[in-house]
């Protein structure tokens, strides 16, 4: 007489953005967290390292997005799972064809060199757009919150980099010299009366100049986004190229959507595919045009497509 | 006025040295910093003046450069 195994139940409505990765031994899988910005409270870290340490290895890993990925999930305890992680507090994150978790540098609440709250943004993105699928292929958004640029911004879909525009009140000057030291970019000299002289089209928006200057000569003009569009990492990388300079950051979410749909609608018929190679396939002319329609003030006049880096192997 | 010598020094020592010396002297007292080219002359002026002190000038020597700067409030 035999005996009629088990069925396991899952809620499949929990798998909808992925985040569960199949692994190498049978019915095993990794679970993927969704820690946008790399941000994790305290008691967030304690939570996981329970559900780990009953449902898991012996380990997790530590993505390169950082997110928590929890290894060797049985996928019969997938509800378990996300019920001990507690929904609302701790999520799972995606996978596949869709608006990935994005990620962010520590931002610039304790951060002496960051200029804009890439957390803040990275929290407010993840809220509005996660998951949301692509039906082509995968979609990052990462911030960088100066230009040192940790988060390496121009290797996501769409990278985000803090800029600051410094303006000078020459009245206000010391003729200390520290800013033209300062200035990596030799975008501030001295002329022979110990002036200073900006040149801006050599400024790359660092700030270093008015965190530097002791008598506030140099002051914020503005402040907002670098955006760069169209890189990737994988097989065959690419570099964003510039789309558009001081981006607000309220206007953050509505630019990153409107790239969506230009990707969604282009791609279409090109199969699996990232955005960095459409813009490639149809020019970013194309792309610099439908992103002037809504925001004329920050896109650049013009641009070059995604920079191929070229691994040498292959042809 | 003091001088203190953080050439060879490298970040975040030299940093944290110039605070130490720092402790040593009044508020509104002035102090010279002798920094190396490079990492210490961009970091450590920024860094002091984020700390509240007042950077008073910057110049360069033979190799090296001078920075005059006033203690701020603790």
């Amino acid at each position: 007489m035999s005996k009629e195994a088990p069925k396991t139940a899952i809620e499949l409505k929990n798998l909808k953005a992925g985040g569960f990765i199949k692994e190498r031994g049978k019915d095993l899988f990794t679970v993927r967290l969704r820690v946008p910005g790399g941000r994790l409270p305290v008691s967030r870290l304690k939570k996981i390292a329970e559900v780990a340490e009953e449902f898991g290895g012996e380990f997790v890993h530590l993505s390169v997005r950082q997110s928590i990925e929890l290894v060797h999930i049985n996928f019969k305890d997938f509800d378990a799972v996300v019920s001990a992680l507690g929904e609302g507090e701790q999520k799972v994150a995606s996978c596949g064809a869709r608006m990935r978790v994005p990620t962010a540098c520590g931002g610039c609440e304790y951060n002496p060199q960051g200029l804009i709250d890439t957390q803040k943004s990275a929290l407010e993105v993840d809220a509005a757009l996660f998951g949301a699928e692509t039906h082509h292929h995968k979609f990052k958004v990462g911030f960088a919150g100066c230009p040192f640029d940790c988060p390496k911004s121009a290797t996501n879909d769409v990278g985000f980099q803090g800029a600051v525009w410094p303006e000078l009140n020459h009245d206000e000057c010391l003729f200390c010299g520290l800013c033209v030291k300062s200035c990596t970019e030799d975008a501030i000299v001295q002329d022979e009366n110990g002036g200073l002289v900006f040149i801006p089209e050599k400024c790359i928006f660092c700030g270093d100049c008015i965190k530097v200057c002791p008598s506030e000569a140099w002051k914020e003009e503005k402040r907002g986004y670098t955006v760069r569009i169209g890189g990737k990492w994988g097989r065959r990388p690419l570099v964003g190229t510039l789309f558009a300079v001081f981006l607000p950051e309220d206007r953050v979410i509505p630019f990153i959507a409107e790239v969506l749909e230009w990707y969604k609608e282009k791609a279409e018929g090109m199969g699996r595919i990232r955005i960095g190679d459409v813009i490639h396939r149809v020019g970013a002319e194309s792309l610099l045009e439908r992103l002037r329609g809504k925001f004329p003030d920050y896109v650049v006049k013009e641009t070059i497509p995604p920079q191929v880096i070229d691994t040498q192997i292959g042809s | 006025m003091a001088i203190v010598d953080l050439r060879g020094v490298s970040c975040p020592t030299n940093f944290v040295k110039a605070k130490l010396a720092l402790e040593m002297i009044d508020v509104g007292e002035t102090v010279e910093f002798l920094l190396d080219d490079g990492e210490p002359v961009k970091n450590v002026p920024r860094s002091l003046k984020a700390e509240g002190h007042k950077l008073l000038g910057l110049k360069e020597e033979e190799g090296y450069y001078r920075l005059t700067l006033e203690k701020g409030e603790e």
